[in-house]
């Protein structure tokens, strides 16, 4: 089986491959923004709290 | 003093242990999600054979019903943590229904799309309005819905509960997903896969199946586990803010 | 009542109302719930002539045919007890064939045709390699030829 064989499916590669493509890209995109949101939030929390002194922040190192 | 009196699980439930917790878990299940999908995948289109009516394109089922599963799962699983946070408000249980919601959507996103990408070689078109699909569909404005009252809502109390509360009255719409396709004539098959324990599929195929299942549940888990900590971080900041304001 | 039981009460009560109530809406709209409509549904509740339906069934065997020079094709669908004659006229999907399940969309004549505007290919939830599904028919049609000699000699045995 050549490559492109294998990427043609029968005739059905578009559909197979943006499905799988689409799902790929949801998925990276959301764990890239969680992410983000995350490390923001610390940040901003740890400049709070370098302010106004620390609060009860027992175990949120991380 | 009542702290000394609760159960040790209740100590789960509170933030300050869920943190560390998560911090351990999240990475554990990434990994484990990246590896179950990889091995699921191989098997998907190496070794599981053609279908003898769809040729290639039934491949698309390694995506679409576990992504389909996990949209009604998810709703499930968010509709318990919204009784849990209206009925004994905890408020961790409030925080992983909202750090559940976009997954859930996300993946019903995906569930139509790749079914509208399945239908189209398969049943001849994209989008037919049948009872299947009609009530997948219902669950996506169903998350959209829970997010949007949430944030449009500013106080978070009120917000929590008017969204929780439209969390709970629309888990009807589950089973209604579910058995659609026995309780009416839809273009949709029905279920290969039952809780009667049959199964109309070669073993490969449905072992490619779980191998994807599962990893989408560790993808979850892992992603929903970071939105979680994000939130407890927001919701800290915001309360060492009003407790600086008192102070003022 | 503990507050929290409380809470917990009217929650059950609110989940359980609702769901009675969405349970008689969609009995109530059955109907229109229903995607498609069988051969023997349509004969025998003299569906309105000339109104866009569904009909649903398997497209019967040796009953397809396709007109010369053009893309219209004919067909019977089926359900076993009853059988409609389908006039379409457009592109087939992929897995239409003779046996197979398919909705078609469109109106009903009253010369008793009907006119298809969509076809669409309803397939099952069995998903085999090819060659299992070859040993299947293999198998099935082993058992028929069994079958048909047992009646020959059964016939032969009573001097038919």
């Amino acid at each position: 089986m050549s490559i492109g064989e294998f990427l043609d499916m029968g005739g059905h590669g578009f559909y197979i491959w943006s499905s799988y493509g689409i799902a790929l890209i949801l998925v990276l995109i959301e764990t890239f923004l969680v992410g983000r949101r995350r490390s923001k939030a610390k940040k901003e929390l740890e400049q709070m709290e370098a302010e106004f002194g620390r609060a009860d922040n027992q175990g949120m190192n991380g | 003093m009542s702290a000394t009196r609760r159960i040790p699980w209740m100590k789960y439930a509170s933030a300050s242990s869920f943190y560390p917790l998560a911090n351990r878990l999240a990475p554990l299940f990434m990994g484990l999600a990246i590896v179950l999908a990889v091995v699921g995948l191989y098997m998907g289109f190496f070794v599981a054979p053609v279908d003898y009516q769809q040729g290639n394109s039934y491949r698309i089922m390694f995506l679409h019903v576990p992504a389909a599963w996990m949209s009604m799962f998810i709703y499930l699983l968010l509709a318990m943590y919204a009784i849990i946070s209206l009925v004994w408000r905890v408020k961790m249980a409030d925080i992983m229904a909202y750090s559940l919601a976009p997954t859930g959507a996300m993946f019903t996103f995906v569930a139509l799309v790749t079914g509208a990408l399945w239908g189209r070689p398969t049943w001849g078109t994209y989008w037919v309005w049948d009872a299947r699909l009609t009530s997948e569909l219902l669950l996506l404005f169903l998350y959209l819905g829970y997010m949007g009252l949430y944030s449009a809502i500013p106080d978070r109390q009120r917000a929590s509960r008017a969204a929780s509360f439209l969390a709970i009255v629309g888990v009807v719409n589950v089973p209604i997903i579910y058995f659609s396709v026995v309780w009416w004539n839809t273009l949709h098959q029905g279920a290969s896969i039952t809780f009667s324990g049959g199964t109309s599929m070669t073993s490969v195929m449905f072992t490619s199946l779980l191998l994807m299942t599962f990893a989408c549940w560790a993808y979850t888990i892992a992603v929903v586990l970071r939105r979680a900590q994000a939130v407890i971080l927001e919701r800290k900041k915001v309360a060492l803010w009003a407790s600086q304001i008192s102070k003022k | 009542m503990k507050p929290r039981s409380k809470r917990f009460v009217l929650i059950g009560t609110i989940i359980v109302a609702f769901g009675l109530a969405v349970m008689l809406v969609l009995n109530a709209f059955q109907e229109n719930l229903v995607f498609f409509h069988t051969p023997t549904e349509v004969k025998e509740r003299t569906v309105a002539y000339d109104r866009q339906i569904r009909i649903g069934g398997l497209v019967e065997k040796g009953t397809f045919k396709r007109e010369e020079e053009t893309t219209t094709v004919t067909f019977n669908v089926t359900d076993g007890d009853s059988s409609i004659l389908v006039s379409y006229t457009g592109i087939l999907p992929d897995l239409f064939r003779e046996g197979q399940g398919i909705v078609a969309e469109g109106k009903l004549l009253t010369s008793g045709v009907f006119v298809a505007s969509h076809v669409f290919a309803k397939h099952d939830e069995t998903y085999m390699p090819p060659e299992a599904a070859e040993a299947l028919k293999r198998v099935e049609e082993k058992a028929e030829a069994e079958n048909s000699v047992q009646n020959l000699m059964k016939s032969v045995e009573k001097g038919e």
